[in-house]
């Protein structure tokens, strides 16, 4: 088991440091233009261009412009943008941090209650009514881009209806978990509801494909000849061992969620998490921020798959002796 | 009993009767596709499906168990009767210790408390001859070989000490050694709790160690159904002897085997008549019309007449 | 079926998307049109009118008149008229989302084979840089090379493609979902490859070039073909996606996502701008998922591929 976990961090380690040198290339390597003028933004001076230079190392050879880089991104942290001249990247990532995990944590749970009921419903009344209704539900969520429906949602809650029944919906931001639970959730609880509406769809279609095969195994005979009940079989020994590839899609999607795939979510709903961070500096074409946004997500769903696939482990004993 | 397929209805298995006393060991043979293991998975409603439908009359211990709601032959299921599967491999849920799975069938029908269900899997796990089964009850079915997983079946089968197992090709995914193991296995324990034993097999070896009586199907009918002294000795349906061609012989002096022509009947498509007529080699007219099981206790279903079957037969034995 | 039927009728909305702006809505929807008047019950009406609430800053677009030949849809806030660009927008979506679908299947399908075939070096390296990029969140790599190459343009060798270019974000999103064709379809050709009649064709000194064009191509294309539909619903999304962050298609072109993007600022006073291009990405994407579903029970049913929203 400990094993398992040195060989699964080690292998980590080696997809960041891919990770880092495959940034660094489309940073800094990508034909066509300079990147000294690039990263130094829209309206840089020759001045700025050259000190760009000079940070970056742009004269010296490739193996130590990457080092500086990695330098400047996770020793120094000393990154700063160009356009808004002396604000550091680092700094503006770890605040932005907690905004992204309020809303993503909470989401996750929704959707992994609500999607695993509706795969353990849809499972238990196959071909009834209820199972195609789900499993279209399913379809729909891989088919509606995220940021449209939380504008579908702000128009609900924030339009015409605001003044009626959805008048206790807050308009769109944040407040900090430590400044007041309950505005916290209050103002966090339509972006969790649409990010987990997409997700609880695909993950309740997804188990009942997993737990339909599942109830077509041998083991699942055997519970039947032992004269176990049909929910005991579905609960207990069905779901049991269909949650094992769930868990795994889990941390696929969480990690990518906290990693950047939440940020359409956050734009839409002017959360000021790590995805407003990396918009608003797309708008500007920041790049060092954008750099930023981007190592530190990548680097956290590389961890989090780590870390997935060891509570894997816990989960599932067969993997343990591979 | 018939399946309803794409392809039309299937009757999976037609006319069969049969009985099992108590203490006794019946053999169920025939080749894949012949019908033994749906006519007992049916027996205890282990075949859900609205495709399905069950004719007949099942009698277990005098009540008619065939028709009970799921509720009703829940409880006899796992308790009075038990089930051992083919393939150890897959038939025990991966992810729960054995000793867990042995628990949960004696909590499911005792009022065992976890600990003692534990004990009791345990002691199971003794008497089927685990080795340190207090290391052993702990452990996850992958971490057992398959002879032992096969074990650990059985014991799960006993924990509620059924008056009937049925076995379904309980060895045929082990190899040799472990095969005649876990045979002599079930035939001590049946000797020492007095259990009925249905086993189901295609193979005929195996029928002729451990079962008292035998049935031979044939495209979901019964062929051939005797004691196992009739069955060996004097079998008098040609396809049984030819099963039992197919069981390899140390005492003969002849090493090929010999095989049945053809392949068997599908289920789709029985003849009219015999079913078994178009790979036999000894068919006539009268093949063409469907032979009734007939006989005392030995019973069978061929048109052959007697001394025409005694004939045949020993020429057979002396060509081989 | 009915999957089917609706997705004819959006590619031909898209393809008629010329027709309807210059022979029925006779309006160019590429330039604005910020003086403009149009038609609405026999009066001619501004496109654009001053805004009488709060500061009075600013300009609301006509709404939606519901009249096919004068701003069906109303205008967006440079007084262009929104149906016309949903029409052309969705002729961008559909063109980016299957373009680089075809490309992405067409490379990863190669790249798969080569590496379950060949295996040894080229395996390893492949499968490496597939990991690699699996890795990635798609995401943020769609993100960094567009943010890069948006500026610049893509300049490899003889290949130049503009800034502009609707080449670039059908490049960038093809490369992003290699990995997720070219994986299974690797596995597949690896036990393919232990498969008899592969290695019949081996022994009997049959060339690399001929097993993998004449035995290994005909039993992994089902399994590519079952990917397409989801690809290309797939790739809209993204494009969708990368276009509303305005790092996708780049204005005056349009899109869906960019039509979405538009529509953001007037959402509470116009909300057809940004509603109607979503419905269509919803009919479109629902429409490819179903008819994928399909077509895997029809050729592959163990086939299995999945992503992220």
């Amino acid at each position: 088991m400990l094993w398992f976990a040195v060989r699964r961090i080690t292998s980590a380690i080696l997809v960041m440091f891919s990770i880092s040198v495959l940034v660094f290339l489309i940073f800094f390597a990508t034909p066509g233009v300079d990147p000294a003028a690039r990263i130094a933004g829209r309206s840089a001076t020759p001045a700025i261009i050259a000190q760009v230079r000079h940070a970056f190392g742009l004269d010296r050879p490739l193996p130590i412009r990457w080092a500086l880089m990695m330098d400047h991104l996770f020793i120094k942290q000393d990154l700063s943008s160009y356009v808004n001249i002396g604000s550091r990247v680092v700094p503006q990532i770890t605040q932005a941090a907690p905004v992204t995990l309020s809303l993503v944590i909470g989401a996750a749970v929704i959707w992994m209650i609500l999607g695993v009921a509706g795969g353990v419903i849809a499972a238990a009344n196959r071909g009834r009514f209820i199972d195609p209704i789900i499993m279209f539900v399913g379809i729909a969520a891989v088919s509606v881009p995220a940021y449209w429906l939380g504008e579908v949602v702000n128009l609900i809650t924030q339009g015409g209806l605001h003044h009626s029944i959805f008048s206790w919906v807050p308009p769109s931001g944040f407040v900090p978990l430590t400044q007041s639970p309950g505005e916290w959730a209050l103002h966090l609880i339509m972006p969790w509801l649409t990010l987990a509406a997409l997700y609880a769809g695909i993950y309740a279609r997804v188990l009942r494909a997993e737990l339909v095969n599942a109830l077509n195994e041998d083991y699942v005979r055997t519970a039947r000849a032992k004269g176990l009940s049909e929910r005991r079989i579905l609960l207990r020994h069905a779901l049991r061992c269909s949650l094992i590839p769930i868990v795994s899609l889990f941390g696929l999607d969480f990690g990518a969620l906290v990693g950047g795939a939440a940020l359409l979510t956050e734009v839409v709903f002017g959360l000021p998490g790590v995805g407003l961070l990396t918009y608003t500096s797309l708008q500007n074409l920041d790049l060092p921020v954008i750099m930023g946004c981007v190592m530190y997500g990548a680097f956290f769903v590389v961890l989090a798959n780590a870390v997935v696939d060891i509570a894997y482990a816990f989960l599932d004993p067969r993997v343990r002796v591979v | 009993m018939s399946f309803a397929t794409r392809a039309g209805v299937i009757r999976a298995v037609d006319g069969l009767s049969m009985s099992v006393e108590r203490g006794e060991t019946v053999g169920i043979v025939g080749e894949s596709g012949s019908g033994k293991s749906v006519s007992m998975y049916s027996i205890l409603g282990l075949l859900r499906d609205a495709n399905v439908t069950i004719e007949g009359s099942v009698l277990f211990e005098g009540r008619e168990i065939l028709g009970r709601p799921d509720s009703e032959l829940r409880a006899i299921r796992g308790k009075d009767i038990a089930m051992i599967f083919q393939d150890p491999m897959t038939a025990l849920t991966p992810v729960y210790t054995v000793g867990w799975q042995i628990a949960e069938q004696i909590r499911q029908h005792t009022g065992a408390s976890k600990k003692q269900a534990r004990k009791r899997a345990i002691e199971l796990l003794a008497e089927v001859a685990i080795p340190d089964p207090a290391r052993r009850v702990d452990q996850y079915p992958h971490e057992f070989s398959g002879g032992m997983r096969q074990r650990a079946m059985i014991a799960m089968a006993l924990s509620c000490e059924p008056s009937l197992i049925i076995a379904d090709e309980p060895t045929t995914a082990l190899d040799v050694t472990t095969q005649a193991q876990i045979l002599e296995l079930l035939g001590q324990l049946q000797q020492k709790r007095g259990s009925s034993i249905v086993m189901i097999t295609h193979d005929m070896g195996v029928i002729s160690e451990v079962a008292h009586r035998v049935v031979v199907m044939y495209a979901g009918r019964p062929a051939e159904i005797g004691t196992r002294t009739q069955l060996v000795r004097e079998p008098r349906h040609p396809y049984t002897w030819g099963l039992l061609g197919a069981v390899p012989r140390l005492d003969s002096k002849r090493t090929r085997l010999i095989t049945i022509p053809g392949t068997p009947a599908s289920p789709l498509d029985v003849p009219e008549g015999c079913a078994f007529a178009p790979r036999c080699a000894y068919r006539f007219d009268r093949c063409e019309e469907r032979p009734a099981l007939h006989g005392d206790d030995h019973l069978d279903a061929c048109w052959l007449e007697e001394p025409d079957k005694v004939r045949l037969r020993r020429a057979i034995e002396e060509a081989s | 079926m009915i999957a089917l039927a609706v997705l004819t009728l959006v590619i031909l909305s898209a393809l008629l998307a010329p027709f309807y702006a210059h022979d029925i809505a006779h309006t160019n929807p590429f330039t604005s049109n910020l003086n403009g008047t149009t038609l609405v019950g026999g009066h001619q009406v501004p496109i654009l009118q001053p805004n009488t609430q709060g500061l009075g800053l600013g300009v609301t677009p006509i709404g939606p008149t519901w009249d096919l030949h004068h701003y069906f849809l109303g205008a967006d806030n440079q007084g262009r008229d929104v149906f016309a660009r949903l029409l052309y927008g969705g002729r961008n979506s559909l063109f980016i989302g299957s373009t680089s679908a075809l490309l992405c299947c067409a490379v990863a399908a190669v790249l798969g084979m080569l590496a379950g075939y060949f295996g040894g070096v080229i395996d390893w390296v492949l499968s490496r840089i597939f990991d690699i990029v699996w890795a990635f969140p798609v995401y943020l790599l769609a993100i960094s090379l567009s943010v890069v190459l948006l500026t610049s343009g893509l300049n490899l060798g003889p290949l130049h493609i503009g800034p502009g270019s609707l080449w670039l974000p059908i490049f960038i999103i093809a490369a992003v979902y290699v990995p997720y064709v070219a994986r299974p379809i690797r596995g597949l050709t690896m036990s393919l490859r232990e498969r008899e009649f592969i290695q019949a064709a081996i022994s009997s000194g049959a060339s690399d070039w001929r097993i993998l064009t004449r035995e290994v191509l005909p039993n992994t294309m089902p399994s590519v073909i079952v990917f397409f539909p989801l690809m290309v619903a797939f790739n809209m999304l993204t494009e969708s996606a990368l276009s509303f962050l305005s790092i996708g298609v780049q204005p005056p072109a349009a899109s869906w996502g960019t039509i979405i993007n538009d529509g953001l600022g007037l959402l509470y006073t116009r909300p057809w701008v940004a509603l109607a291009p979503g419905v269509m990405i919803v009919i479109t994407a629902v429409s490819l998922n179903i008819l994928g579903d399909g077509a895997r029970d029809a050729f592959d049913p163990k086939a299995k591929l999945r992503g992220s929203v």
